[in-house]
């Protein structure tokens, strides 16, 4: 059975057993609105050590070419762990409080 | 097909060596501990392909159960009482992931006061968690039960306990016919997993947390697939009955024919009533006897037909509610015949906790009191402590 998401199924349409019969399905759930603080990261300080990029549990940080080209706000749960990563000389993360 | 002479464990440990489980994840506990120990002979000597995980108590065992489970094995344990009630919270993530777990059971009461006896009150305390339940009579229906219930667990996905009564059952030598290793394995196929951990193909998420939004959904279907199990069950067992010549109904009758009275008792009691049965009919009584084997999930409409026809029955309770209102057995019962046209009156006999015997003549009275019953049409006492110092 595939699973639909586009509305909520009944009981006769779940798979048994609480099972979800596919992967990657959290890609279509947008965590990011758990966040209470928001990393910002400036390009300019950047150093592109990637050691953001390896922390983050929620692979959030956007590299291409092995440079880093921000955050994915879709995803980012604001914990900040890039922000305390990142080398002090270099300082390109900032935690700000989240406004609605 | 041959005949032995094993004890109820010794029993259930050879139908488990038949089977050859993928895996089996068990701690010991009076007065199961042989079961495992023995099966842990044949893991030892060669005789199994199983992968046996020792663990450090019931919660690991069955929890390790849960894991093979997941990961597609065909999986067995064993346990009793305190066990049991370890594995509480893990029978319940067996039963909604939908795990056709077997567990070998030999039912013991639970402390305090500490006790290693038998009566029902372990398994009565999970009837809610989702698993199939029998009762078995002897150690002959307990090795074919174990067979039976894993055929109809793997059929539905829902897991399955058997159990003994201790000691009475577990530790008696009887005689008894075990069928031949291919048989058994011809009987329950090969297993088919309806999902694997270990399908990296199909990579799936196992168990993730379920809200407000669909957690209801989930039990609804659980619930449902739950009441298919009644006729999976009976499928499995007139095969198992074309190949042994043995055939097991959910509910048992005994000389119910012509009968206005009955007992409804299960286990090893309901063996003994049998003889007792035979005596009263001798002396030209009604007298008939209703074996409730399975409990879990509860056969309706075969107890509803089979006790509607009499004008009184005893239901045999060997654990008590603790609701002031007798032991589960009566209290289900009453309630399934509530809506009936035709209902017998209803009392309970508690009896038996931690392993008090029950005799002959403890049975008889119990004919004699629901005789009474039937004829006045009153019920004097509606439920007796039966066989307990300081009551009648």
């Amino acid at each position: 059975m595939s699973m639909k998401f586009d509305r909520p199924m009944n009981w006769k349409e779940l798979p048994a057993g609480c099972l979800i019969d596919e992967a990657a399905t959290s890609l279509r759930f947008k965590t990011g609105d758990w966040r209470s603080m928001r990393p910002v990261w400036n390009s300019e300080k950047c150093i592109h050590c990637l050691l953001c990029w390896i922390s983050c549990p929620d692979s959030a940080i956007k590299v291409e070419n092995e440079k880093i080209t921000g955050i994915d706000y879709n995803y980012c749960k604001g914990c900040g762990i890039c922000a305390s990563i990142c080398p002090p000389k270099a300082s390109a993360i900032e935690m700000i409080r989240e406004e609605k | 097909m041959k005949t032995v002479a094993k004890t109820g464990n010794e029993a259930m440990a050879y139908a488990m060596k038949q089977i050859n489980p993928d895996v089996v994840a068990a701690y010991p506990i009076t007065p199961a501990t042989e079961v495992v120990q023995i099966f842990s002979n044949y893991v030892a000597d060669g005789e199994v392909d199983t992968e046996f995980v020792a663990v450090e108590s019931e919660h690991s065992a069955l929890s390790a159960c849960v894991g093979a489970s997941i990961a597609g094995g065909r999986v067995m344990t064993s346990t009793s009482s305190q066990g049991l009630a370890l594995m509480h919270e893990i029978l319940y993530i067996a039963a909604g992931n939908r795990l056709p777990i077997v567990i070998a059971l030999v039912n013991r009461s639970l402390s305090a006061p500490i006790n290693i006896h038998c009566d029902h009150s372990d398994t009565m305390g999970s009837r809610e968690a989702g698993w199939m339940h029998l009762y078995c009579a002897n150690s002959q229906e307990a090795y074919d039960s174990l067979i039976i219930a894993l055929k109809t667990a793997e059929a539905t996905a829902v897991p399955a306990i058997v159990s003994t009564d201790a000691f009475i059952l577990s530790h008696a030598m009887e005689r008894l016919e075990v069928l031949e290793y291919s048989d058994v394995q011809n009987f329950i196929g090969e297993y088919k997993p309806r999902f694997s951990a270990l399908d990296l193909e199909n990579p799936k998420t196992y168990g993730p947390l379920d809200l407000q939004d669909y957690f209801f959904e989930h039990k609804r279907a659980q619930i449902d697939d739950f009441s298919k199990v009644l006729d999976a069950y009976d499928k499995a067992a007139k095969d198992y009955a074309e190949l042994s010549g043995r055939y097991y109904p959910a509910v048992e009758e005994y000389k119910t024919e012509g009968a206005e009275v009955a007992i409804f008792a299960a286990g090893s009691t309901a063996d003994t009533a049998k003889e007792v049965v035979d005596d009263l009919r001798e002396q030209g009584r009604k007298v008939g006897l209703v074996r409730m084997r399975m409990w879990r999930p509860l056969p309706v409409e075969q107890i509803k037909a089979t006790l509607g026809k009499f004008k009184a029955v005893a239901v045999m309770d060997r654990s008590d509610t603790m609701a002031d209102f007798g032991g589960p057995v009566f209290l289900e019962t009453r309630g399934m015949l509530y809506d009936s046209e035709e209902k017998p009156l209803i009392t309970d006999y508690v009896y038996g906790l931690g392993g008090r015997n029950i005799e002959l003549t403890d049975i008889a009275r119990v004919y004699d009191d629901i005789e009474q019953v039937a004829n006045t049409g009153k019920i004097e006492k509606l439920i007796t402590y039966l066989g307990v110092r300081g009551e009648k």
